[in-house]
């Protein structure tokens, strides 16, 4: 647990509940970003463009923070090991798989869950697990905590 | 106009929440998957403390009668758990854990991350592409 940030968690965490309740009771929509995108591409043109305005503001975030102070400023890294071919079969299972779904984190873990719905929590503990397995297969975590308990 | 400016800044906020939570990060969220190994629970807060807030959030927007910005307060009407949920689930558990980038912090990171972002988000418009275009599973609105 060496790198614990539950401060930054839990205001982070807070903003981007702050951020679904906006869209909600402004224009009194859903947060999912799989959704959001998904329309934004193929929806009707009416559809479109409050989409357009959300996801370009997530786009333009990281560009604000630079304009935050260099002490003050949170970690802008985006550390990825994964090969080229993992990404793309890793970014195509995300998008078909969070269309064919209905929903990722955002839309089922945070706005399907506080809703209470079933979908959202199967969704979840599936898409949770699912990525737990799959990390733990890829690192070999489980093989060598077996092996280091057993040494 | 002003729902397009209310959803920027809404957005906005979002990235800024993605950002400050370091779920940008590839390397932190596979930590959080990693429960085997040096686990970080960092975002096991980051759900936590979104869902607090949009639980109680929603319901104080729900007491007025629609959205401040006019329309209705349009909520998913499905309520069956098939097939279709769970395997899609399934997929995204999988690539989410190969990778460690889910939709939001994707977008959120493409003007961070580099080319590896850019590879891996052109591929996951190109899956969402191919679930279009797929008959069986276009069909029906997600």
């Amino acid at each position: 647990m060496e790198n614990f940030t539950p401060v930054s968690a839990l205001a982070g965490g807070a903003l981007i509940g702050l951020s679904a309740v906006l869209l909600m009771a402004l224009n009194g929509r859903i947060a999912g970003i799989s959704g959001l995108l998904g329309t934004a591409l193929f929806g009707a043109p009416g559809d479109r463009a409050w989409r357009l305005f959300f996801l370009g503001g997530m786009v333009l975030a990281p560009l604000v923070m630079l304009l935050v102070p260099g002490e003050a400023r949170p970690s802008l890294a985006v550390d990825i090991t994964s090969s080229w071919p993992l990404l793309i079969i890793g970014g195509l299972l995300v998008g078909f798989g969070t269309r064919l779904g209905s929903g990722c984190t955002s839309g089922h873990g945070v706005c399907g869950l506080s809703r209470l719905s079933a979908r959202s929590l199967i969704a979840v503990l599936v898409f949770m697990a699912v990525g737990m397995v799959t990390v733990t297969v890829m690192r070999g975590s489980l093989a060598s905590l077996i092996a280091g308990g057993a040494s | 106009m002003m729902r397009n400016l209310a959803a920027g800044l809404a957005g906005l906020i979002f990235g800024l929440g993605l950002v400050i939570a370091q779920m940008t990060n590839p390397a932190k969220v596979l930590a959080f998957l990693d429960i085997f190994g040096a686990w970080d629970p960092s975002l096991a807060l980051v759900m936590g403390s979104a869902l607090a807030i949009t639980a109680i959030g929603y319901r104080l927007a729900w007491r007025r009668a629609g959205p401040v910005l006019g329309g209705e307060f349009a909520l998913p009407s499905a309520s069956q758990i098939d097939v279709r949920l769970a395997a899609g689930a399934v997929m995204f558990g999988a690539g989410w854990g190969l990778v460690g980038l889910c939709p939001g912090p994707a977008l959120t990171a493409l003007t961070i991350g580099g080319p590896p972002v850019w590879i891996f988000g052109a591929a996951m418009l190109a899956g969402m592409v191919a679930f279009r275009f797929l008959p069986a599973a276009g069909a029906k609105p997600a």
